[in-house]
């Protein structure tokens, strides 16, 4: 543990923490009103998320400000770093629920449900003929038959777009650790095109799934794994994707440094874990 | 800016309510909002218990109707579980690490100041269901469905308040993480941090490897309820039980969760008045650490009756065993701190001490609970009541009175009433086991938890246990009374307070300046508390 003897860096107080918590609140209260009936709710999840974004502008533009000015020193850079890498973490522990939840469903619930173990007796007497096996929406066919979407076609497509993906966003950031700028937001403006080209070819297949397939959030357990998992994905590459967005964007504002550039690493880091998780997904929600 | 002197800025506090307490970037008025907050919800959740005691006094209905009695279990549960044990045990890591560590502040002061000011604001949220059409979740803090699925319009009000406390408390522990290990001012090594901190940074890391757990559990609960998935139903190839594994595979780190930073506490305490290095240092951090890993693989202990094949039913038992060897490592420890020291018995070691034997009781319990056969005649009885109770209570609670108690003067800059500090131990050690150790006879004579009537055989021992609960609950009047005398004044603390302690922390004034460590301090071995080298 080295750093220097200068004096430490605490930063002077914002109300943005208190704009967020009320911004989180009517998100929350007008969410659970929305889905209980009432939907003028609506109108008041709309305004806890204004507020959300209204705090992220200011509670980022705040942070990159002092960044621009040199408040920061090294150990604030490290501290950030490891909030991003345990923020992370927390997600990967979020998606390994969902995970866990396909394996315990496949590799377990099925045979039971097939009549295998020690409730055998009760697999015969409450589901009897039941076909256990994957693809699967449970003995009461819950939510009628469905197709599944093949691993070789779109989603191996959205594997490579990914692949490349992470690809030239190291690309952007072998150009901004040599300085050219024009080399950085170019790759990081293809980072973003190939996220948005991503989410589109994950909007068709939806489409396709819900018109053509059958296959939907209802499809019993195979239609609830199989969004939960690709939708919650989907919903981290969105995210990912604004993120690119506004890092392109302060790219071309020139605001990253060869040594300091914190946003740009953290958001690259997101980034690759997405990809990650895409390959997890690729494996075994599809191919497997 | 290494210049500035320490009288240039100990008095620098912001001015106005609004800045000073709801834009605070400050450790020590966020750790102050934090047991104030615990505080009140301890009284909250506390008198839910009593109205839960009050009906269970008598067999037969008396007070409230079964659906309000099952509404009480399930919230006081809730409120004192997020609501009192964990925000009080944040509020303290705030407050002491960077004290203890050499540090300004915590690393991230201003998400700091967010992850407490989500509370209120969820807490109002989960408060809220009790007024609502068909009233608060009545199902059981462990939410299983399809129980709770049947919940009434306050179903999706509690499960967004769990998502924001989940929120809340990730970024409190990703605050924590980096501040242990990116501040620790120069010499401050790993394996010479107080125990507390050591304490802290494990269960930081298990708060966030299971809080997005317990959100992926609620989440699929909310689509099972809206969005017609399947997941907790068999019908449609899901299964119940899948919910159990997901929400114990967060349930058991999280009562480490709640455990941990009291062992953390206790270690401070006994060395300080046994005027003894703590015994077995090293032992201690890896005793703590093994007791992290084991809490990841022995969650279906919560679950032996759920039906699960047999092997899973013995590894489980197994594996659930093997926690009493780092904590008898821990009991061990701190027995062998107290051999032949010279011990004085001020209030925060009465309250170590009543946490030692009574937590070991607790610990003890849970032994017998492991034991699958045993488990299935103790499952869901008075008995699995009391033993949560002894190591929550008098486990958790009891170390946040300790710990309160022995920090308090260095907080407020006054000693509180000795005295008075002496009569609410005695008077809670009392009460509180009238209140629980009864409940372990109950349990095992078989009356069931989470039931508002019992059998007449059982009516003694409730009445007893119903005594104490409502003594217990009044004498906690006494701490808050005293709490706040020494707030307002009393005799003049040192910055050493107490004579056997050690520790950065205790070099700096009493009260603690509003700012302290601007630059990092030197550290040598008189200073820290523990350490090989001692």
């Amino acid at each position: 543990m080295s750093h220097s003897k200068d004096a430490y860096y605490v930063p002077h107080g914002t109300k943005w923490p208190i704009v967020g918590s009320i911004g989180m609140l009517l998100l929350m209260v007008g969410a659970s009103n929305w889905l209980n009936g009432n939907g003028n709710a609506k109108y008041m999840f709309y305004a806890g998320l204004l507020t959300l974004i209204f705090m992220m502008f200011g509670w980022f533009g705040l942070v990159i400000r002092e960044s621009q000015q040199g408040m920061y020193n090294d150990q604030v850079g490290v501290s950030f770093r490891m909030g991003m890498v345990w923020f992370i973490f927390s997600e990967v522990m979020f998606f390994a629920v969902f995970f866990g939840t396909l394996f315990y469903t496949r590799m377990l619930v099925m045979p039971w449900l097939g009549g295998e173990g020690a409730g055998a007796a009760t697999g015969e007497y409450l589901w009897s003929g039941f076909d256990a096996v994957w693809p699967n929406n449970g003995p009461a066919n819950i939510g009628g038959d469905f197709d599944i979407i093949p691993a070789f076609d779109v989603p191996l497509l959205n594997t490579l777009i990914l692949l490349t993906s992470g690809f030239t966003i190291t690309m952007a950031h072998w150009a901004l650790k040599k300085a050219n700028q024009k080399g950085l937001v170019i790759w990081m403006a293809l980072t973003v095109l190939l996220g948005c080209l991503f989410l589109y070819f994950q909007a068709e297949e939806y489409i396709h799934a819900y018109t053509e397939l059958g296959l939907t959030m209802g499809s019993g357990i195979y239609g609830s794994t199989f969004f939960m998992l690709t939708g919650f994905h989907g919903f981290h590459v969105t995210l990912g994707t604004i993120m690119l967005f506004v890092i392109m964007i302060r790219s071309a504002k020139g605001h990253f440094s060869e040594e300091n550039h914190f946003a740009f690493e953290g958001v690259a880091w997101y980034w690759h874990f997405v990809d990650v998780v895409w390959l997890g997904l690729f494996v075994f929600v599809y191919v497997l | 800016m290494p210049t500035t002197t320490h009288e240039d800025h100990h008095d620098h506090k912001p001015q106005g309510f609004l800045n000073r307490w709801v834009f605070s970037t400050n450790h020590k008025d966020i750790g102050t909002l934090y047991l104030v907050f615990a505080l009140l919800m301890f009284f909250i959740g506390g008198s839910m218990a009593m109205i839960i005691r009050a009906e269970l006094f008598m067999p037969g209905m008396q007070l409230v109707q079964p659906e309000f009695f099952n509404q009480m279990t399930t919230v006081h549960a809730l409120v004192m579980v997020f609501g009192a044990v964990m925000p009080a045990f944040v509020g303290f890591a705030n407050w002491m690490i960077p004290l203890m560590i050499g540090a300004p502040d915590m690393a991230l002061p201003r998400m700091n100041n967010w992850s407490f000011w989500i509370l209120p604001f969820a807490f109002s949220m989960l408060v809220s269901t009790l007024f609502m059409d068909g009233g608060a979740p009545a199902g059981g803090w462990t939410l299983y469905p399809p129980l709770v699925l049947q919940t009434g319009s306050s179903f999706i009000f509690a499960m967004f308040a769990i998502h924001m406390l989940g929120i809340s408390s990730i970024m409190g522990a990703i605050n924590v993480i980096a501040t242990i290990l990116n501040m620790r001012a120069p010499g401050m090594t790993l394996l010479r941090m107080p125990l507390f901190v050591w304490t802290w940074l494990i269960t930081a890391f298990l708060l966030i490897a299971v809080m997005p757990v317990l959100a992926g559990a609620v989440t699929m609960l909310i689509t099972d309820r809206f969005f017609l998935t399947s997941f907790f139903n068999a019908a449609g190839g899901g299964d119940p039980v899948l919910f159990q594994h997901i929400f114990w595979f967060f349930g058991h780190p999280e009562v480490y969760i709640m455990i941990l930073p009291a062992f953390g506490i206790i270690s401070e305490i006994i060395p300080t008045f046994a005027r003894k290095p703590l015994f077995g240092y090293t032992s201690m951090v890896y005793a703590s650490a093994s007791i992290a890993f084991l809490s990841f693989i022995v969650w279906a202990h919560h679950m032996f009756t759920v039906g699960m094949p047999l092997g899973g039913e013995i590894y489980f038992m197994l594996a659930t065993m093997m926690i009493s060897i780092p904590t008898g490592v821990k009991v061990f420890n701190w027995i062998s701190t107290m051999w032949r020291g010279s011990m004085t018995f001020e209030t925060p070691m009465l309250f170590a001490l009543g946490f030692v034997v009574l937590f070991t009781i607790g610990g003890f319990s849970g032994l017998m609970l492991a034991i699958v056969p045993a488990d299935f005649q103790y499952h869901d009885t008075y008995f699995v009541v009391a033993h949560f109770h002894y190591v929550l209570v008098t486990g958790s609670v009891f170390a946040l009175m300790a710990g309160t108690y022995y920090w308090l003067p260095k907080w407020t800059g006054h000693m509180y009433n000795e005295r008075l500090g002496k009569w609410h131990f005695w008077l809670s050690v009392v009460f509180v086991n009238l209140l629980f150790f009864p409940q372990h006879y109950l349990g095992l004579a078989g009356m069931p938890r989470r039931i508002p009537d019992y059998s007449p055989q059982f009516a003694d021992f409730n009445m007893l246990s119903s005594i104490g609960g409502f003594a217990f609950g009044l004498t906690q009047f006494m701490f808050v009374y005293i709490v706040w005398k020494c707030v307002r004044g009393g005799e003049t603390a040192t910055s050493r307070v107490w004579e056997g302690a050690r520790g950065l922390e205790w070099t700096v004034a009493s009260p603690a300046p509003f700012h302290t460590f601007e630059t990092p301090p030197d550290i040598d071995d008189s200073m820290v508390a523990h350490g090989d080298h001692l």
